[in-house]
This record gives structure tokens, sequence and C-alpha cells, in this order.
């Protein structure tokens, strides 16, 4: 049987929660196997409730799954929020201190969700406590493994001669990953090598940490025997690595080319930048110096501001933001368009509206960035389904910016962001560049910024260049770029820039416009990070004798209405996927097909489309017993 | 050697009302663009959105009229990844003290080699008159209902306080100084900041050309009108740091705020504060990344035969498994 199996870290924020999971996913990865993790947080630096499950698998995966096979808890709250998530057949390893805690000891514990969980234990008969909610594993079937860390932690003191370690509570963290890995059967050395690599900064902790995940890892080996779901070693392919989405999308953007980024701080954005900043420079071919330039800015519009100065420099130029920075940015991206400026804005999505959700999911922001901006203006709004696309996208995002000289808002999110997954190695010899008409040279000095060509697209000079004088304005303007109220001009210019759009439909390649995964009577359509729930689910699904097809769009403006039409026209029944709660694809779907959607499978929670609920909601439309409108809610 | 003033002039129709005094700003752009002899593609005007906005049509360099308020980070962008420009912003009042009053702090901390100029005329010209952030608490110029409800602020010693390393005030109907102060703003190292006092005769009827010229306040004995603008380098002042001490940036600094709250009878012009001790924003990039200058993003090449060049194999190392 294939193995699968989802491993649960929480802990506090800023507790090491994350570096525990890293760990964790370099130890599995580094043994051949798949994984897909997603960090959940808070809107907050220290104390509040943070976890990230891991998903391990010998064969790709794409998405997380409810429930948890084995969870990791060395504080109360996260056994308290948790261990109900847990299957039956699961484990837990705890600290076994916490027993005696209460519900009312833990302050972090939101009000609403104390009285569901105290509720639930009162229904029992058990106490409010951490060992009333175990029993009530352990009645389900559930594996529990009390371990007393901190007397671990002190024994560590003791043989490294070192008594501070006995307050390293981030510690703990270590340990208990120690004892999963331990537990699930994994060898030791991958365990050391991928501690060695997390800290790899910083030599002595590296040392300390090693020496107590062998001892976590001992002791758990030599007291318990293996967990009956475990981990063995795979052969797999060597060209994989280990990648968050923001950085996928960063790698992108250095291949391509990108040398100039702008950002006012925002989750799930900054990261991207942060990461860009800490590869500001590098080496191009004949290992020549190459560097890009990453300005910290005082606000989102200045953040777009700077990016279209230095785009009309002829430097490829980018912003990263989210939702609340994107807002800011709109009028000037009203001027990019009027003023053809190719800028790249990447809009890592989240729960909205204001400042809604800020460190969950959402792709709210889809008819946003269509429609963003007063006057009408072309642009191009494209998506990434997951990490992989996120990496050749970005630099797919320039092409399509300087061919067709307009704004381009390439859509990512939190989920995407956020999540750290095995992918094959990004291969930049993949990457092509585009550079459109953009000018190396001008001879005579007759330049005219804006002059007419069939396809809307004129020559495009830059500051600097010999004979290219051009002049830019937010007002309309003549062929020069000086300020023109003509009626027979704005005609002119206005019918240009459309004229762009069309030519941007004919030219961006048919298969980077929509992905066809299968066509079937029943059809999901979907777009952006749902990509990976929908194919694993559709995998599911084909175990049950259940076909089930998938059109994914990634151009979404222009939106590519002829070739969707073409590609559902047998499709019997469609249901449209999004994590939102108005269906905004489902929108422009109604709007450009000659049908209406017929079923919606819609998640607003803050947390990513598991597969299995996804898998089951998708049943559920098939068997006819579900409603229209399908609401996931799974995860906490 | 100096170029030829006409080539820095262009045919479009200006159509700023007669006796405007962005006239003379203008002017003094062009004529300090053509005494430096700085090549026209070398050169870019950015302005924001006003009256004064569309100066930079009217200068034969490239041109980028960019957002109300805007203006500061359009040109910082531009001047970050091509270092070789000389770039000139120009706006209002309002466009720089009032909607983009936080850019133009920001501005201050970066220190960026370029030069901004505001319009100071006291309204919001464009708009028709309403007041602008620097009109004085008080005052009824003549397209307001009622008068100012808000005090004004003081551009120099904003600028001062924001880090601008070099403050001056200009005087629109006294070109020939104008352009003396633009030329030696564009060759400071650093951001420069010129506060031009801009009468403008359409909405601001209190601060005239006549007030300017003290004709309102005579003279009692000989009669003649006493003129409140006056030239702090005829009083010996000397507004430049020139040893990188505490003392001396506190003495130059302090003296600039007390002669930057001059105002009713007696008005400065010239340079209020000089400081080259400060690095340039180009300068703290360079000691990130060495060739930055001569390789700025503008001049990077990034592809060969369409293909990238971009070595991020080092990274992808460190993600690999
Ligand atoms: C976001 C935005 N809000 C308002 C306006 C309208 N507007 C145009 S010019 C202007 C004020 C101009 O005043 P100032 O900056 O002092 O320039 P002046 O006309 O006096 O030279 C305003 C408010 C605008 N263009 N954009
Ligand atoms: S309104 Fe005032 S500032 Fe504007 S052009 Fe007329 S005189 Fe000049
Ligand atoms: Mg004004």
């Amino acid at each position: 049987m294939a193995l699968d199996l989802t491993w649960v870290i929480g802990g506090p924020q800023g507790g090491g929660v994350e570096s525990a999971a890293n760990i964790f996913a370099g130890a599995c990865a580094g043994c051949g196997l798949k994984i897909f993790g997603k960090r959940e947080y808070y809107s907050n630096i220290k104390g509040e409730h943070s976890y990230f499950g891991v998903r391990v698998s010998d064969k790709e995966i794409r998405s997380n799954v409810i429930g948890i096979t084995m969870l990791a808890a060395f504080d109360a709250e996260t056994l308290f929020r948790h261990v109900d998530d847990v299957h039956d057949d699961g484990a837990i390893v705890y600290e076994s201190d916490l027993e005696q805690v209460k519900t009312d000891e833990i302050p972090t514990l939101d009000k609403p969700f104390k009285e569901r969980l105290e509720k639930h234990l009162s229904s029992k008969n058990k106490p409010l406590t951490i060992q009333g909610a175990l029993e009530v594993a352990k009645e389900r079937g559930v594996t529990l493994y009390p371990i007393s860390f901190k007397t671990i932690l002190s024994t560590l003191a003791e043989e490294m001669n070192n008594p501070t370690i006995r307050g390293m509570f981030r510690m703990l963290n270590v340990l208990s990953v120690s004892v999963s890995i331990g537990l699930l059967g994994l060898p030791p050395d991958t365990l050391l090598r991928s501690v060695e690599k997390i800290f790899s900064s910083k030599p002595k902790i590296a040392e300390m940490n090693k020496h107590a995940a062998n001892y976590a890892y001992n002791y758990a080996t030599a007291k318990y025997q293996k967990f009956k779901y475990h981990l063995s070693p795979i052969q797999s392919n060597s060209d994989v690595i280990l990648v968050q989405g923001f950085q996928s999308t960063g790698l992108g953007k250095l291949a391509a080319g990108c040398r100039f980024q702008s950002y006012y701080p925002i989750t799930p954005a900054s990261d991207e930048s942060v990461f860009l900043e800490s590869n500001e420079t590098f080496d191009v071919e004949n290992n020549r110096p190459g560097s890009t330039i990453i300005v910290q800015t005082e606000d989102e519009i200045s953040a777009i501001g700077m990016l279209i100065g230095a785009a009309l420099t002829g430097a490829r130029a980018a912003t990263s933001t989210s939702g609340p920075g994107f807002s800011l940015m709109a009028e000037a991206l009203g001027w990019a368009g009027i003023n053809e400026v190719p800028i790249v804005v990447t809009l890592y999505q989240r729960s909205g509206p204001s400042t809604g959700l800020p460190t969950r999911h959402g792709q709210d922001d889809l008819l946003f960035a269509i429609y963003a901006g007063h006057g009408d203006f072309p642009r191009i709004v494209y998506a990434s389904g997951d990490i992989e696309e996120g990496f050749y996208d970005a630099a797919e995002c320039f092409n399509f910016a300087e061919t067709f000289q307009m704004p381009v808002i390439h859509m990512m999110d939190k989920f995407i962001a956020s999540t750290v997954a095995t992918v094959k190695r990004f291969d930049p010899t993949k990457i092509t560049i585009e550079r459109g008409k953009l000018l190396e040279k001008i001879n005579d000095d007759n330049y005219k910024r804006f002059t007419p060509s069939e396809d809307g697209i004129s020559p495009r000079s830059k500051l600097g260049l010999e004979n290219g004088i051009f002049w830019n304005t937010g007002d309309e303007s003549d062929e020069q770029g000086h300020i023109s109220e003509d009626p027979v001009n704005r005609m002119y210019k206005m019918d240009k820039r459309a004229k762009k759009i069309e030519v941007a439909l004919e030219t961006i390649p048919k298969e980077d416009q929509v992905v066809n995964h299968g066509i079937s009577d029943f059809c999901l359509v979907s777009w952006g990070s749902t990509k990976g729930p929908i194919l694993d689910a559709i995998e599911m699904l084909k175990k049950d004798n259940y076909n089930v097809g998938f059109v994914q769009v990634k151009l979404l403006h222009p939106f590519p209405q002829d070739y969707v039409k073409s590609l559902l026209k047998d499709v019997k029944t469609i249901i449209d996927v999004e994590a939102n709660y108005s269906a905004q694809l489902g929108t422009l779907l109604n709007e450009n097909l000659d049908r209406k959607v017929d079923y919606y499978i819609l998640k607003y929670t803050g947390r990513a489309m598991t597969c299995t609920e996804l898998y089951e909601s998708i049943k559920k439309i098939i068997d006819g017993k579900a409603e229209k409108r399908q609401v996931l809610s799974y995860g906490v | 050697m100096a170029s030829n003033l006409s080539d820095y002039k262009t045919e479009v129709h200006n159509d700023w009302c007669p006796g405007c005094g962005d006239f003379g700003i203008v002017s003094a752009i062009q004529m300090a663009l053509a005494e430096l002899a700085i090549p026209r593609h070398k050169a870019a005007i950015f302005s924001g959105v006003g009256c004064s906005g569309k100066t930079s049509h009217y200068v034969n360099v490239y041109g980028v009229h960019t957002l109300h308020g805007r203006v500061m980070t359009f040109a910082q962008g531009a001047k970050l990844a091509n270092p070789e420009m000389t770039i000139v912003a120009a706006g209002g009042d309002g466009d720089g003290l009032g909607i983009g009053a936080g850019h133009f702090v920001a501005a201050g901390r970066r220190n960026v080699d370029m030069t901004y100029i505001i319009f100071n005329n006291g309204v919001y010209g464009l708009t028709k008159g309403q007041a602008s952030p620097t009109l004085k608490l008080g005052l009824k110029t003549k397209s307001l209902p009622e008068p100012n409800v808000n005090q004004s602020v003081n551009p120099i010693a904003l600028a001062i306080a924001s880090g601008f390393t070099f403050v001056a005030r200009g005087y629109a109907y006294d070109v020939r100084q104008l352009k003396d102060l633009i030329v030696a703003a564009i060759k400071h190292r650093g951001l420069s900041f010129l506060d031009v006092l801009q009468p403008c005769p359409t909405y601001n009827d209190i601060n005239t050309r006549d007030w300017f010229a003290g004709m309102d306040n005579l003279d009692e004995i000989t009669k003649k009108p006493r003129p409140r603008i006056y030239k702090l380098e005829d009083t010996g002042y000397d507004p430049v740091v020139h040893i990188d001490s505490p003392e001396e940036e506190n003495e130059k600094l302090t003296q600039a705020l007390i002669k930057s709250n001059e105002w009713d009878s007696k008005i400065p012009t010239g340079i209020f504060y000089k400081n080259e001790m400060i690095a340039p924003y180009d300068e703290r990039i360079g000691d990130r990344i060495p060739n930055y200058l001569e390789n700025p993003p503008a001049y990077q090449e990034i592809s060969s035969n369409g293909k990238s060049i971009t070595d991020i194999s080092k990274i992808l190392d460190s993600l690999q498994i």
C-alpha cells in the first residue's frame, strides 16, 4: 500500500515550530520521500498558537488531507486544538507534564473554540483537562506517547555540562521531531543531516541540537516500538529541491532578469522581497557579477511609483504585495496602463476585506485585480497554480509585460507562499526572455513613443537612450506623450491600447492560457492554488471509478473566452472551485460562457482546501446529493 | 561648456496664466541644464500634478508627468535604476507637502542624488485656488470662502528635519539667482531641495509680486518699498557643513532652522544648509553591491539569444535535498 501520512507539530508562535517542521520535512525528503507542508499562524509575533502540517508520501502529493497521523505537542494548546483531528488509528507524542492542565489555564484559547471544546468534553463526561481530551482520543483508538521532554532537557544539560540547556524551550521542538522520526522508523543519519542544515549558519547551535536530536531519537527507539504507520527511505530522483512558494517566484524573478524590486512589508508577500534581498548579488554568464536592488519603501504607493520609474529606464522591475497594499496601488496601475509601462505586480492574496485574516489564505482578489484602477486600460492578470508554476510564471509575466507593454498582475496567494514542498529542481534554461519592442539604439531624431502600429504596440525607448526622448503623462497624450484632449487623438490612443489586449490573447500560447488536465462529463473549472487539492482529489475519485475533468484557467484577463468555451462544450456539469465567498471565477464563467456554472465548491475559512474535503464534495455532486453551493470548512 | 539654451525648450504650447511665477522656474531649469551642458537624453524632469506638473512638457529632455503627490517615488525609482541620469523632480506645494508629504519625509532619509523643486504658491492652482499646506493661518486668498484654518508647514524646516542634505530657497521672479541655485542643487552630491516662492497671480492675491517687493511696506522716511526678499549670501551666512563633527552639524542645522522661520517682513533666499558628509543612497547601495554604479539595473544584460543568463544554481543548490 502506498505510504501517505500527515505529521503535525504545533506550539506558540516564535517557539521554533517552523524550524522543527523544516527539520522533519528535510529528514523525510532526505530519504527520497515527497513532502507537502503548510504553515498556519495568527497575526501575532509571540505566543499565539501556530502549527505546521507536513504530509509525507512515496508518491506525488500536492495538497493537505483531513486528519493527522501523528501529532507532536509540547504545549497544551496544541493538544486541545488538534487532538480531535488525529485519526482513530493515529498517534500523539506529547509532553507528559501537561496532563493536568485545564482549559481555563490557557489564555490564548479563544472563547468560541473554548466553548466548543468544553461542551464536547462534558458530553463525554470527561474533565476539562488535557487528560480528559487525551482519554477521548485513547477511547477512539489513538496511541499515546507521553514523554517528559523537560526531563530529557535536564538530562541533556547534565550530559553536556551546560545548565542553560534546561531552560532552552526552543529545543523542545528538536526533541519532539526527533522522537517522532524515531517512532516513524526513519534512520537517524537523515535526521542529523537535516538538523545540521537548518542550523548551518550557527555551527555551535547545530552541534548542540544534533546532540539533543540523537539523544531523543535513541530514547524513543529504546522505549517504544516503531509506530504501526512508519516510513522507510526510497530511491528517488536526485533532482529534487525542498522549496517554499515565495522562494519560487523570487527565483523566477531573478532568472527572468528582474533587477529592481520595491516593496512595503506585508504578509504574505514580503518574504519574497526579503529572500531576494538576501540574494541581491549573483553571477551572470561567464562569471560576471550581477545584482538586483530591493528597496523597502514608505508605503505601497511609493513601491509602485518607484517600480514604474525603474521600469522606464528599461530595467525589468517588479513589486510584491497583498490585498491592502494592492488597494493603494490602484491609481498608479492606471498610470502604467495609460503610459504603456511594463511592470509586474506579484499579488499574494490573503483573506480580506480590509485587514481581514492577515495571515490566512484566500483567493479573494481576482475581480479586484481585473478591475483595480479607474478608467479603461489594458492589463494582464495571470495566476499560478502551485510552487513550480510560480517559478516559470514569474519569469513569463515579465515577457508579457514587455511584449504587450502593460502592467501584469501575477496572482499568488498565502497557500502557495507558505507551502513547503519537494519539487523538481527548477530549470532556468527553460526560461525565455522576450523584451518585445524595447529599443537599444535609435539613429534619427524623429522618435515618437506612441507611434501608430498595427498591433497597437509601439517601439519603446528608455530613459537615457540617445534620440529616444519621450514624454509620459497621466493625462491623455499625443504620439510624443504630450497632453492632448483632442477627441480624434483620444480615440486613436484608446483603440491602440485596447488593441494590445486582443493581440495578447492571440499571441499567448493557448497552453499557457488554460491548462487542460482532462475533460469529462463532470468538469472542475478553477484557478490558482486550488490546483493541488483538485489534482489529488481527482486521483482519489479515480480509485472509486469516478472520472472528473479539470480545466485550470491561468490567464484570467483578458479572459480566453473562446478557448474555455470550446474546452467545455461537451461537458455536462461544470463545477467551479475556488477559495473565496462569491465565486469570482464563477462570475467570469457565467459572463463568458453561453451557460451557467452548475455547482460551486467554495471555501472562505482562511484555510486552504484539503483534497479530502474536495473529494467528498465532488462525490456528493456526482451522486446527485449536493446543493448547488458547497461550502467547505475543514481546518484549525 | 554651455549648450544652446533653445535645445532645452519644447514647442509645446504653454498654458499657464499670464504672469504666473511658473514661467520663471521653467526658464531657470532650462538655463541650468544648458549651463551644465547635460546631454538631453541624460536628463529627465519628473513632475507632479498641478499647474506646476506641466513643467516636464516644456523642457526638452525626458519628461515624466506622474501622479498627484507621487513625483518623488517615480523619480527615485528611475534614479536608482539608472544613476547616470540627472533627475529633477518638480511639483506643487500641495503635491509635495500635502498629499505627498510622506514621500517627502521618506526621500530625505534616503538622500538619493537628485533634485526636488517645489513650486510654492500657497494655493492649489489647478483646482482653482484652495489653500495649500504653505498658506499661513488666517489668510483669506481670493477664492477661499473663509480664512485658512490650518497652520502652515515650513518646507525648509521640514526638509532639514527629514534629512535633505541641500536645502535652499529661490524666488520665481529672480531667474538668475534661481538658475544658480538649480545648478548648485544638481551639482550637490545627495538629495537637494529647492523651495521656490512662486506667485500665483490668479488665486493668491496676498503673496504677490508686489508683496514680495514690499510695495505695501514703505520706508517711513524715504517712502521707498522695503523688499521682503533678501539673499542669505549677502549677509555672510555660511550654510556649509565643513567638517564631519556633531558640533559643526548642530550649528549649521540650528542656524538654518532659525532662518527658515523668518517670514512676514524679511524672507531669506539662497542656500540654507548644505552637508556632503552624509553618504548618498548610491554609496550605501555600493557598500553592499560593489559595482552598482558601473553596472546598475538599467544597464545589466539579462539575456543572450532570448535565454536567461542569470546563474541561480547556487541558490538552487542550497535548496537541494
Ligand atoms: C489623487 C488626486 N486627488 C486630487 C487631484 C486633483 N488635483 C489636481 S491638481 C491638485 C492640486 C494642485 O496643487 P499644487 O500641488 O499646489 O500645484 P499647483 O497647481 O499649485 O502648481 C489637485 C488636488 C488629483 N489629480 N489626484
Ligand atoms: S492658477 Fe496660478 S499657478 Fe496656476 S497657472 Fe495660473 S497663475 Fe500659475
Ligand atoms: Mg500650489
